[in-house]
């Protein structure tokens, strides 16, 4: 009776989701969505005014191009570089604060920190660490080594990559703590009685189920990768060293250059590109989930 | 003894590293009680104009303390509390906005059916991965479209409407037991006394931690105030500090500190609810 009652409550969900979706859908809909979709128009056209028909010339013309090639393959490095460097040392901190120790709370504090200081308002220390005539110069003169141009050299994406780390290692380690709490300690007992070690218990028990954990920091920080393109511009500007230029100071230099078309395109192939990667996430993810139940 | 030897060493390492992620933080902070001369003459070497050979000279506390720096953004540059006050006027509409919006539509995708929920769910996710640089000219176009270039409401309006609220608070309401929804419901209230007295008190954790993120992320937009918010006057205070390396050094600090000011003192009072808001975002429902 009560089960039968229930259900015909749940039929009537349809309505009232509606009413709360329909802000979200709307706002969602106007200022992303149909935008978007439409944006295939100037995709295929020669000029944003008055254009013609000109079928897939500019996505020709974009993957064609030495700047885009350039920009995809630095993004790609930093997503294929940058997020496993963050996930493991997210993870690494996560596992050290999961012990009981002094101070840790403290320690938590401090590393979730750097998450709510704005780059913008930290942009001058970081000119005068890695500027030509910065600080970290002053010490190699010092100790009499070559000086060297930090942010024009190949350390650049690598001090761009310290940067996103720095900035993302706490959110990130929250997410794994609470993954690591989750795990019943049982499972360790019961692999210890197995005669399992440290290693093969942080193999088979640790890792395993932690799986929907890393997809989820993943997500983030596929999600935060991207958004690296801010701290990247603050430091470097419009044209930075050859290896931090990527897709995002490509598509912003389009913009510039009023060249919609060319841009247009390359938001496509992008999107496509994170659309694919997410789809296939969230099916790893699933094939997971069905394996453990 | 061994054992506890170790964990002496363990948790030295970790202040170390926890003050090395703090350093920008800390240098911005005592720099900004520096005089303009000592900034003059310690930082001068960095910047396009400056002259060959000489080196910055990173000081972790100033020779003399003064208020200087202060003094001159909060009452010689009167462009700067006014881009402080269009920051505020950008950020709060829109992290007030985006909790209101993605806690009612984060409710419909974790507790209610309907059909196409997951597939509408996926086209969220997909979205908030992807770049501003992706729905940068669609967007400009839309704006252009509807007039709101160069209005505050180019920024505020797209900001309402970011798919990472209604991602987050649906994460986080997933974890509301259905059993509360459903008591209510066969007591017979309705699915607006169900949202505004059950979903969001029970929500709030979630909601603060949106609360906070939000802010941080917004208050910290350069890429869109940069495009479609030409006017200086409308400006928010992100794209000062983003110009003040080339020739306002002598003030870079304090406007850093006052900048970072109102997300620190969130975060000081928020943090038991962001770091709970974050767990259970990441775990399964």
């Amino acid at each position: 009776m009560l089960l039968l009652r229930l259900r015909r409550l749940r039929r009537s969900d349809g309505a009232a989701a509606a009413v709360f979706l329909a802000p979200s859908v709307i706002g969602f809909s106007v200022f992303f969505l149909i935008p978007f979709a439409a944006g295939m128009y100037y995709s295929l056209v020669d000029s944003p005014v008055n254009g013609h028909f000109a079928g897939l010339a500019n996505y020709r013309e974009v993957l064609a191009s030495s700047s885009f090639r350039r920009a995809a393959r630095n993004t790609g490095w930093f997503v294929a570089v940058g997020v496993p460097v963050l996930m493991t040392f997210s993870l690494v901190l996560a596992i050290v604060l999961n012990r009981r120790l002094p101070l840790r709370r403290w320690l938590r504090t401090a590393y979730v920190m750097p998450l709510v200081i704005p780059v913008a308002s930290v942009v001058m220390v970081w000119q005068v660490l890695f500027d030509r005539q910065g600080w970290i110069n002053a010490l190699m003169h010092a100790a009499a080594a070559a000086p060297v141009d930090w942010m024009q050299s190949g350390w650049a994406r690598l001090i761009i990559v310290a940067a996103y780390v720095w900035k993302n290692a706490g959110y990130m380690m929250i997410l794994y703590l609470a993954g690591l709490q989750s795990i019943p300690q049982e499972y360790y007992e019961a692999a210890s009685i197995d005669g399992a070690g440290t290693v093969r218990k942080f193999r088979s028990v640790t890792l395993v189920y932690l799986t929907p954990t890393t997809v989820f920091v993943l997500m983030m920080s596929l999600m935060n990768v991207f958004k690296l393109f801010r701290e990247t511009y603050l430091i470097a500007g419009d044209y930075p060293q050859s290896d931090i230029y990527q897709l995002q100071h490509y598509m912003n230099n389009q913009f510039q250059a009023l060249d919609y078309q060319n841009l247009i395109a390359a938001a496509y192939v992008m999107a496509a590109a994170v659309a694919l990667l997410a789809a296939l996430l969230l099916r790893a993810e699933r094939k997971f989930r069905d394996a453990v139940e | 003894m061994n054992n506890r030897a170790l964990q002496y060493g363990l948790v030295a390492a970790l202040c170390a590293l926890a003050f090395l992620m703090l350093v920008p933080f800390i240098v911005t902070f005592t720099n900004s009680f520096m005089s303009q001369t000592e900034i003059a003459i310690d930082y001068g070497a960095i910047g396009p104009d400056a002259a060959q050979g000489v080196f910055a000279n990173l000081k972790w506390i100033p020779d003399r303390v003064s208020l200087e720096q202060y003094k001159a953004i909060l009452l010689e540059q009167p462009q700067y509390l006014r881009m402080f006050w269009n920051s505020a006027g950008l950020v709060l509409p829109i992290v007030l906005g985006q909790a209101a919006v993605s806690a009612m539509a984060a409710y419909a995708f974790a507790k209610l059916h309907f059909p196409g929920r997951d597939k509408l769910f996926l086209v969220y996710v997909v979205t908030m991965l992807m770049p501003f640089q992706v729905t940068l000219v669609p967007n400009y176009i839309a704006l252009d479209k509807l007039g709101l270039l160069n209005c505050a409401a180019a920024i505020i309006l797209p900001g309402i409407f970011s798919a990472f609220g209604v991602f987050l608070l649906r994460q986080f309401l997933s974890h509301v037991p259905r059993a509360y929804i459903e008591a209510a419901k066969i007591d017979g209230a309705g699915q607006a006394f169900i949202f505004a007295r059950i979903v969001v008190p029970l929500a709030m954790p979630g909601i603060a931690a949106l609360f906070m993120l939000a802010f941080v992320d917004n208050w910290n937009m350069v890429e869109q105030p940069l495009l479609f918010l030409q006017d200086p006057l409308k400006q928010p205070l992100s794209l000062f500090l983003s110009r003040i390396v080339d020739g306002q050094q002598g003030v870079a600090f304090s406007a850093g500190v006052l900048y970072m000011a109102p997300m620190l003192f969130v975060f000081l009072n928020g943090e038991k609810e962001l770091i709970q808001g974050i767990q259970l975002s990441g775990m399964k429902g």
